[in-house]
């Protein structure tokens, strides 16, 4: 295999820090010193996550009797449960899921049609290709928001899900195409020319032989195309008006600007916002570095 | 660029020539594979870009108004608009909070996580260090504002003040981000680099796996100590990660635009607004779309101008190296 999906399948294995090797010298007082500092630092990091989990179980008068340090006295559900239903949270969830699903499904496809073309294709001016393609995650949201809004007035389709689908669709497949390009710029031209040979057409050689020899990175692309989709939140902010349309972080953020929401519904309403991401980052955390570490060395 | 510079005439170019030997229909047929993407990307990014560079040309109220045509009204407008200057200025500070401070902490994090947690103490604690670290950067960025905002609540109930309180003795009810400029921009800069602090980590983290661990251990025992390893091996080997986070982040930090609209709004009276949340709020409820388009433009300008000198920088540093 080549150096570049090298990196991207195996990453880590080889030079990963041993520990049973170099333990043989005794830990020193400021390697503890160390230590013990980045444990403060990563502490720090998810303080606010801790006051969260500690504040979303108290009941309003318990709350605002106590210190927001203090464990509560009983749990009590109210605040989860008024979140729940009165802010219609499965419908947000549902949302999420299925807005950010769809844009990770039909991204990677369209990143590995453009990428086809410039990689394996070679097409003239692919540097310029990758840039105009790139474009999409260059320009400022704002500068799309406006055109954006009227065309999808006119088709019909604002607070409908695939106005934000398809603008996705188009921004996250921008860092596809510029991840896939240079992977395939490298695949090995011998397994090609083989199934050329035995008479393979060009999609053929797409779907039945590049496709499974990427799907690990292909894979790595959709959980960062979910998750960047599930946090976006100006266009989807913009497009997105009716109740029943809203997605996890809108909701939230409409809750937050209301006036009189009690402070322990806010509370249980951010930490079951968050739930759907922690369970998303334990299940792909391997699979998240990964890819931020694809992206990195291109 | 290199592959765009003028080759003498070659019968065929190895390096152009496509992967999959051809059989009829040339290269031309891989143009086949763009149509999906090239109408996608015109639609969505193009038609917009074109079209509010145009409007940045007319005055228009929106809606059925008439499109007025105004030169360069708003464009001249722009630089005697101190909003607009003020946001541009804040942006400086949000590349301290976005991209200075993140990439100098990561480093160290980094180094530490990779060069004494992970070797001395195991790589399974550094890599749980690490992966807390990256926590905030997946958390969508609504509910991180919301979670600060409750934080920094105003009056005595707020998260801090109370913490404040405690520690001090005293009633402490300070409004961090509503009082005044400085607290509502510092207490926007501090979820900045919250959010943003995991993503060097981690990319630096991995590019430390390429540095051979022997020649940490060699320099160990010519009795270098950390930070002239750090200087010497480390910081040289991970130069294009930098470069990555630096152009990565500087962008971001352009766009920037959900931090301010959760936090602040703009507050208190549009001091920490910031480009983007302008063209937001004048596309919303200004009355002159021509200088919403206008501002917007502004800003993919620049966002476009400092990719290029990025880009440029880092060719040149490969080529020095190579």
């Amino acid at each position: 295999m080549t150096t570049a999906p090298a990196t991207l399948n195996g990453q880590g294995t080889k030079h990963r820090p041993a520990g049973t090797k170099h333990k043989k010298r005794g830990r020193t007082t400021s390697e503890w010193i160390v230590l013990v500092l980045m444990a403060l630092g990563a502490l720090l990091v998810v303080f606010p996550m801790l006051l969260l989990l500690i504040n979303a179980f108290k009941s309003p008068a318990d709350y605002a009797n106590s210190n927001p340090l203090e464990l509560p006295e009983a749990l009590s559900f109210d605040g989860i449960q008024a979140f729940w239903s009165g802010h219609n949270f499965p419908r947000a969830l549902w949302n999420s899921v299925f807005i950010s699903g769809m844009v990770a499904i039909l991204a990677v496809i369209l990143s590995v049609l453009n990428s086809f073309a410039i990689g394996i294709g070679r097409v003239k001016g692919r540097t310029w290709l990758i840039l105009v393609f790139l474009m999409a995650n260059l320009v400022p949201q704002e500068m799309l928001f406006d055109p954006l809004f009227k065309l999808y007035d006119d088709l019909g389709l604002l607070s409908n899900p695939w106005s934000v689908i398809i603008t996705f669709t188009v921004i996250q497949s921008a860092f596809g195409t510029y991840l896939l390009s240079s992977l395939l710029g490298t695949f090995p031209k011998e397994i090609l020319e083989a199934a050329a040979v035995d008479g393979a057409s060009r999609f053929r050689s797409l779907r039945s032989i590049i496709v499974p020899i990427l799907k690990p990175t292909l894979s790595v692309l959709m959980v960062f195309f979910f998750i960047w989709t599930w946090n976006e939140f100006l266009l989807p902010l913009a497009f997105l008006n009716t109740d029943d349309s809203l997605t996890v972080p809108l909701v939230l953020e409409q809750l937050n600007g209301e006036r009189q929401t009690d402070t322990t519904t806010l509370v249980a309403g951010t930490l079951i916002s968050v739930i759907p991401t922690i369970i998303f980052f334990l299940i792909f955390q391997r699979t998240l570095t990964r890819g931020i570490t694809a992206g990195a060395v291109k | 660029m290199p592959s765009m510079t003028r080759t003498p005439k070659r019968q065929v170019q190895p390096q152009d020539a496509p992967r999959i030997p051809q059989r009829g229909g040339g290269k031309l047929g891989y143009w086949l594979y763009f149509i999906p993407g090239a109408i996608l990307v015109g639609v969505v990014i193009f038609y917009p870009i074109i079209r509010n560079l145009r409007l940045s040309f007319f005055h228009w109220r929106g809606g059925r108004a008439e499109e007025q045509f105004a030169g360069f009204e708003n464009w001249t407008a722009l630089f005697q608009d101190s909003e607009y200057l003020q946001s541009f200025m804040n942006i400086a500070l949000v590349i301290v909070a976005m991209v200075i401070v993140p990439t100098l902490l990561g480093l160290v994090v980094a180094a530490a996580l990779f060069d004494v947690v992970g070797r001395r103490f195991g790589g399974k604690l550094s890599s749980f260090l690490r992966a807390t670290y990256y926590l905030p950067q997946i958390l969508p960025i609504a509910v991180a504002g919301v979670m600060f905002s409750w934080i920094l609540k105003p009056n005595s109930d707020g998260v801090l003040n109370q913490f404040l309180s405690f520690l001090t003795g005293d009633d402490v009810a300070v409004n961090w981000l509503g009082g005044q400029y400085s607290t509502a921009i510092i207490s926007t800069m501090v979820l900045m680099i919250w959010i943003q602090i995991g993503y060097p980590v981690v990319i630096f983290m991995a590019a430390l796996q390429r540095v051979e661990p022997e020649l940490y251990e060699a320099s160990e025992l010519d009795g270098a100590n950390w930070f002239q390893r750090f200087r010497a091996i480390t910081l040289p080997m991970i130069r294009p990660e930098v470069f990555v986070v630096g152009l990565t982040t500087t962008i971001a930090a352009l766009k920037v635009f959900a931090p301010v609209f959760i936090l602040t709004r703009g507050g208190p009276s549009k001091s920490t607004y910031v480009p983007s949340f302008y063209a937001y709020q004048e596309f919303i409820s200004g009355t002159d779309k021509g200088y919403a388009a206008a501002i917007a433009s502004s800003i993919t300008i620049v966002v476009f101008i400092v990719s290029v000198i990025f880009i440029k920088a880092q060719t040149r540093a490969e080529r020095k190296d190579a």
